[in-house]
């Protein structure tokens, strides 16, 4: 058989084991906290034909979207900075523990407080969770960069931009790649939490509204659309990119 | 204390193409201790020269390269360039950038305006027609040699800086390479500085030796060799290495 078709033929059989599994505990609990996977897939087709669930799915995947390129941005700008400037990173780092430690909670609760319920709060909220973790990331790999590639660049004049987008960033790509895995992650679950608090849409807000109707099928239809999207993303969009910046590896002889 | 050196354009460029003029390299250790690493060195290059740097293994030759290319910037003197400032570098690893393919590595270095050049020819002459879309884990340590002499003589630079490039090589490709290296340097020319431990590749290559003495670094002899290269072989070559070891 195949490898291709053995590793496909394993993740359906997990899979089905899966529900198999939620099936047999929702028959044994037989009440509506634990709804079974018939009942989740009936919720999730109402909320879709309603339109409800692609509407509040677009919210939350354009917040995950601004957030995380936020945090890229503003994170690996300083990581960078931070890696390649060992007295700036000592003045720094004090700052970014204090921020690793402060709960999502806090921040988000301070960022409406400040700047009110507002959308750009609620980016900001998440944005600033995540970017003590990219900058963390990008200055290991900031730290890491060869001095000979940089001499090599210095000795043949390469331009700030060339330097940058052929010595600096292939280095940086595995640094940029588990900041981006480990980002999205996060980034949605906390999206989640700033749109309970103080959003009127999104999976966030819906499933809010669905705790509060004591509503768990639905809540589990809102939970698994997003986690299909996010499958979807890593699959279609963030393998294959990192297959292709990391296909000179793949070549070695 | 060292002072940051000088580093200009040699105004007095008639007759060289490298003016050096370092008073001393002082590198300061961990427990303040400070390690003389050069002295004075006084020496020009003649424009299409070949010289070589021959010393013992640790004695500041590779210091006095880095010093002339502008990677250590803390040396007492000065250093003239040449007047475009076209300088390329043959370091003793590659160092071609691993994510690019050969041809990509050597047309990083050229300037915009020469991108669409074609390096059919330069390839050619290298060896390396069949491997310009192969990435450097591909090739063998020779190959990837063979790039990086590609990629310092596709600039046309005034000055070309060696740094042992042959070395942890078997002989017989480090021959090859020699010969390879001779070719190109006549059929582009340039002024040509190289440090290299062995006397014997010295003798082979340069119109002129530049002999240091232990650290800290200064010349203890300058030898002009006028025998042509074609006839530096047995006997004839034995004797310029006695000559150079005496």
């Amino acid at each position: 058989m195949p490898a291709r078709i053995k590793t496909w033929s394993l993740i359906t059989l997990s899979l089905a084991l899966f529900l198999s599994l939620w099936a047999a505990a929702a028959l044994w609990v037989n009440d509506n906290t634990l709804p079974s996977p018939l009942d989740v897939w009936q919720s999730l087709r109402v909320e879709w034909r309603s339109g409800e669930l692609l509407m509040h799915l677009s919210y939350t995947l354009l917040r995950v979207l601004a957030a995380f390129l936020v945090a890229m941005t503003i994170g690996s700008a300083i990581g960078i900075w931070l890696g390649m400037k060992p007295l700036a990173d000592r003045l720094i780092d004090p700052w970014l523990i204090l921020l690793l430690n402060i709960p999502a909670l806090v921040i988000i609760v301070l960022s409406y407080i400040w700047f009110g319920l507002n959308e750009a709060a609620a980016i900001g909220a998440v944005a600033l969770n995540k970017i003590p973790n990219v900058v963390v990331t990008l200055r290991e790999g900031a730290r890491s960069l060869s001095p000979d590639y940089a001499e090599l660049a210095q000795v043949y004049r390469f331009g700030f931009l060339k330097r940058l987008r052929h010595v600096v960033l292939p280095q940086l790509q595995p640094f940029f790649a588990a900041a981006t895995r480990s980002g999205i992650a996060l980034i949605w679950k906390i999206v989640l939490i700033v749109e309970l608090l103080g959003r009127s849409n999104g999976v966030g807000f819906q499933i809010h509204l669905y705790f509060q109707l004591f509503d768990v099928a639905t809540i589990l239809a809102y939970t698994l659309s997003f986690v299909m999207v996010m499958l979807l993303v890593e699959y279609l969009l963030l393998q294959p990119l990192d297959k292709h910046a990391n296909r000179w590896r793949a070549v070695r002889v | 204390m060292p002072i940051a050196g000088e580093r200009s354009v040699s105004e007095s460029r008639q007759a060289q193409t490298l003016k050096v003029a370092i008073r001393g390299r002082h590198f300061q250790l961990d427990h303040g201790e400070s390690l003389h690493v050069v002295d004075t060195l006084d020496f020009c290059l003649s424009p299409h020269s070949f010289t070589c740097i021959v010393g013992p293994s640790g004695c500041g030759k590779t210091t006095t390269l880095r010093m002339i290319l502008g990677l250590d910037n803390q040396y007492e003197g000065e250093i003239g360039l040449p007047e475009d400032g076209s300088v390329a570098a043959v370091f003793q690893e590659p160092r071609l950038l691993p994510w690019r393919t050969v041809e990509q590595n050597v047309r990083l270095v050229l300037p915009e305006s020469r991108q669409t050049e074609s390096l059919d020819e330069l390839f050619a002459e290298l060896g390396l027609s069949e491997m310009r879309n192969f990435y450097p884990n591909q090739l063998s340590l020779g190959l990837a040699r063979r790039a990086a002499l590609a990629r310092a003589f596709v600039l046309q630079p005034q000055l070309l800086m060696l740094d042992e490039p042959f070395v942890s090589l078997d002989d017989a490709t480090a021959q090859r390479l020699r010969k390879l290296l001779m070719r190109l340097w006549r059929n582009h020319p340039t002024t040509a500085l190289m440090v290299t431990h062995n006397v014997e590749e010295a003798a082979l290559l340069a119109d002129r030796i530049l002999l240091f003495s232990d650290r800290p670094a200064r010349i203890v002899r300058t030898l002009d060799i006028d025998i042509p290269r074609e006839q530096r072989e047995g006997a004839v070559l034995a004797e310029l290495v006695d000559n150079i070891q005496a």
